[in-house]
């Protein structure tokens, strides 16, 4: 006989409590308790994160949880976005996909960041998932606008087409024609990635007119200014709007006309797009500016006096996207104006120019950091900075959860009293005990990572460029930073030693990519001889390891965990060092 | 630290080293700009721009070995001298200490750089003032056109996705002065165009920018396509480092089974080669390396339109 407890329920009471956990971790964490929650969870469970597509094999996946709705992949390390990464590195999402269309005939979501999607991929997607409703492409590559055609023809129920950041080839713009007459369901479409001749305005005006429930709709640069209030007022439900280029000659039935459309929008929240911004229009916007939560103006070339003076008009604003035109005067508005400011980026209007051409400094980010109490997020663009506004800084702010402050000289010293960062950054991870993700740049000893190591329990994800003296620096985090998950690395001069002393740890993280450092090749094999569960990838394209000395250092190692054992999808100058190429090559 | 970073990170040096206009101690800043390793840049007569090279690979190994000397170079002040010309180890390369290998002065091995520190710091009074766009600065010392590979920039850094970048390359950032050379201006920053090759299994991407000639640029693909055609492109005895003219890459493609195509802006298809290197990379929306057999008739298109362009 069965003994019952107290604590035994029928599966179907479990199945039904395990529906209200959503959270992946605590997904994760009940299936952990014992075998009957296990299976339970497993069976029940709809939706899962898969954050390094290389981690888990999509047969392991389909195997464990048999009936998944909604599906997350990323693909490639992030240092992919700067370029580190070479082409072909890998990423592919066919054969997670071929695999899924006979397991998830009924899957509704796929979201997929930094992977390379084909036609082929997306037209598999079209026939097998009949009942997809939401497709997010984030910073994806490979696709043309045939495998979108293929999307719009296929999909009936697709509420959101999300192509952020990806790179499409651009075929045909008449894509947007094989959404069917019939299809009114779109809530969600983002094409601001896509190039001049991907859109046809007239098959995008009829889509718009046609879909009452769509609230968010980002355009791409080349839909011209004089359209926008067409499209505006077919569709005054908005809450989040991406305008296509903002620039054109004043003419008044224009500017009236958008002023207008812009004015029936009652429920529009968040703004971008603006790209080539002329001041003559800025106008327009300003009787949505109150309600305005978010706003994006980083592809906007407009300046002081209009710039600070838009700002000055959204005291609602959470979200501020904004190129350093804003200079330390427009922020220092901003920190008066908008009380309710999560989270502030700041972008170089000229990064690779030698001499700065605006006047944004440390003190910018000081004012916003003194004036915004729920300041949260933080990615900073500036030539210059000191220890003392860092420590201010950090003292205003304690509750930051993402900190990323760029130097544009990476070994920039503290303006004031030449010395090191060390002691800012050292502050910022002492006060905020919340953060999550930091980002370094500047003249950094290994002091800022023992700091770093003593406080930053919480941080799941670091990026250090340019710092550092010795594999001490190295060691300080791996042994120190109890949560973090990712850590990228770039022309930092350690370590083998740090790496093999901590090897272990490095199964407990996601992934670390270090480039331009100097691990040996030597090291490399060592981990992966040492560490079977770990993919230690040697990405080199001057030749095959084996021709060079085992104390040569290696271009770039990507390190990350996997069940899956070594991949067999990599270019020919990438190389896992496992047992077996050890032993082949000795 | 063994081995030098990555090949182009002293167009970084010499670029982005700090701006201290801002800064209320103007001493800093000009001890700043002296240490700034500008050789062979703005001011300075053309001869520099030969030994960029050599200067370039002492610099490299320079700022991947001492930061601690960096520093001290900064607290120590004034007139430290960068030891150009020497190309090898790490130590060697600079005194970041006056009383030391230099005593104090101008003394430098390689004679160039000596020069060029001297005229740097003389010659830049309007590198101290603020909003003064690089272009305004070369221009008014003569030296606007700046060869792409003397301001190359390292790989990943300041890391700016490259959507962004794209967009500012395309759109340069609004720049006041009325001193010419806007087009200067729009040299920086990085174009990155795809490169496909007929046979392979993926595209690459290659940022023009980055080289200073179509040897620079052949090559760089060489050596990113040399696992796919075993040695085509070298098959003809000819290495790659070894003074290809322009004429000479257009014989050497011409003669192998690949040849180096590109599509310009009208979207035809053009061969690699035929116009000036700077006109090539304005134009160039896309290469491709194609089997000769395929390039046929290119030719005589691609020197028509050029004499069309000119």
């Amino acid at each position: 006989m069965q003994k019952k407890t107290a604590y035994s329920f029928p599966d179907e009471i479990l199945e039904h409590v395990f529906s209200f956990i959503q959270s992946v971790k605590d997904r994760n964490a009940a299936s952990l308790v014992c075998k009957s929650w296990y299976e339970i969870e497993r069976w029940c469970r709809r939706k899962i994160f898969v954050g390094n597509c290389y981690a888990v094999s999509p047969t392991m996946v389909i195997r464990r949880f048999p009936d998944i709705r909604s599906i997350e992949l990323k693909g490639k390390p992030h240092f992919a976005d700067f370029n580190l990464v070479p082409d072909g590195w890998g990423g592919y999402v066919l054969p997670w996909i071929s695999k899924m269309a006979g397991a998830y005939p009924w899957l509704e979501e796929i979201r997929l960041k930094r992977m390379v999607v084909t036609d082929e991929s997306l037209e598999l997607v079209a026939k097998s998932f009949t009942n997809l409703q939401v497709l997010v492409l984030f910073s994806c590559e490979g696709f043309s606008t045939d495998g979108l055609a293929a999307i719009a023809a296929g999909c009936k129920n697709l509420r959101e087409l999300d192509l952020r950041d990806s790179e499409v080839d651009d075929l045909s713009g008449h894509w947007l024609n094989h959404f069917p007459d019939t299809y009114t369901s779109l809530v969600s479409l983002n094409i601001s990635c896509l190039g001049s001749d991907d859109v046809s305005f007239s098959a995008l005006e009829r889509l718009v007119g046609r879909c009452p429930n769509l609230r968010r709709l980002l355009l791409n640069r080349e839909v011209p200014l004089d359209k926008i209030a067409n499209l505006l007022s077919r569709a005054p439900q908005l809450i989040e709007f991406g305008t296509g280029t903002y620039a054109a000659e004043l003419r008044s039935d224009v500017y009236s006309n958008l002023a207008e459309a812009f004015c029936n929008c009652k429920e529009l929240k968040s703004l971008s797009g603006f790209w080539d911004a002329v001041p003559a229009y800025l106008p327009v916007i300003y009787s949505v500016c109150s309600r305005l939560t978010s706003l994006n103006l980083s592809y906007a070339p407009i300046q002081n006096p209009d710039l600070t003076k838009l700002v000055s008009q959204c005291p609602s604003l959470q979200r501020m996207l904004v190129l350093d035109y804003i200079e330390d005067s427009g922020l220092e508005v901003l920190a008066s104006s908008c009380k309710d400011l999560q989270e502030l980026r700041v972008f170089p209007s000229d990064p690779f120019g030698e001499e700065p051409n605006v006047s944004l400094t440390e003190k910018g980010l000081v004012a916003v950091s003194s004036g915004c109490p729920k300041l949260q997020s933080v990615l900073y663009f500036c030539r210059q900075m000191s220890n003392a506004a860092l420590v201010t800084i950090a003292q205003n702010c304690p509750n930051f959860t993402r900190f990323r402050l760029c130097l544009l000289d990476p070994k920039i010293a503290d303006y004031r009293t030449l010395q090191p960062l060390d002691v800012g950054f050292g502050a910022i991870v002492e006060h905020c005990k919340d953060l999550r993700r930091l980002s370094l740049s500047g003249l950094l000893t290994d002091c800022v990572f023992e700091y770093i190591g003593m406080h930053a329990k919480k941080l799941e994800m670091l990026s250090v460029a340019f710092a550092g003296e010795s594999d001490l620096a190295l060691h300080h985090v791996l042994s120190g930073c109890e949560s973090l998950r990712k850590l990228e690395i770039m022309n930092c001069p350690f370590g083998d030693k740090a790496l093999l002393a901590n090897a272990a740890k490095l199964e407990t993280m996601r992934s670390l990519w270090m480039s331009s450092c100097s691990v040996s090749l030597g090291a490399c094999k060592m981990l992966g001889q040492k560490m079977p569960r770990l993919n230690i990838e040697v990405m080199d394209e001057k030749g095959p390891p084996d021709s060079r000395a085992e104390s040569d250092p290696v271009d770039k190692l990507y390190i990350y965990r996997s069940v899956a054992g070594p991949r067999f999808d990599m270019p020919p100058f990438v190389w896992t060092m496992d047992e077996d190429f050890a032993s082949e090559l000795s | 630290m063994s081995k030098p970073i990555e090949h182009d990170y002293i167009g970084l040096s010499e670029q982005q080293l700090p701006s201290m206009e801002k800064s209320s101690d103007k001493k800093d800043g000009l001890h700043l700009k002296d240490t700034e390793l500008r050789l062979g840049l703005p001011g300075s007569e053309s001869p520099e721009r030969e030994d960029h090279d050599q200067n370039v690979l002492s610099l490299k190994s320079f700022v991947s070995g001492a930061k601690r000397g960096f520093s001290d170079a900064l607290d120590g002040g004034g007139n430290w001298v960068f030891s150009g010309g020497s190309g090898g180890g790490t130590e060697g390369l600079f005194s970041p200490r006056r009383g030391g290998k230099n005593n104090g002065g101008k003394d430098l091995s390689g004679s160039d750089s000596g020069s060029v520190l001297k005229d740097g710091a003389a010659q830049k009074p309007s590198v101290v003032q603020e909003k003064k766009p690089q272009v305004a600065a070369t221009s008014s010392h003569g030296n606007g056109n700046i060869a792409p590979a003397s301001k190359a920039q390292v790989v990943g850094w300041p890391p700016i996705r490259s959507f962004r970048k794209n967009t500012l390359a395309a759109h340069p950032p609004k720049n006041d002065d009325g001193d010419g050379n806007a087009e200067a201006k729009l040299g920086s920053g990085c174009l990155y165009v795809k490169v496909s090759m007929d046979g392979a299994p993926y595209l690459r991407k290659v940022d023009l920018k980055i080289y200073g000639s179509y040897k620079d640029l052949s090559s760089a693909l060489e050596k990113m396509f040399s696992c796919f055609t075993i040695g085509q492109c070298g098959s003809h005895g000819v290495s790659s480092g070894d003074g290809l003219t322009e004429s000479r890459l257009i014989d050497l493609l011409h003669g192998s089974e690949y040849v180096l195509t590109y599509e310009d802006k009208d979207g035809d298809w053009m061969l690699v080669g035929d116009v000036p290197w700077e006109m090539f990379t304005d134009w160039c929306k896309r290469l491709r390396i194609m089997k000769s057999t395929e390039a046929i008739g290119l030719a005589p298109r691609a020197m028509e339109k050029c004499k069309n362009r000119t």
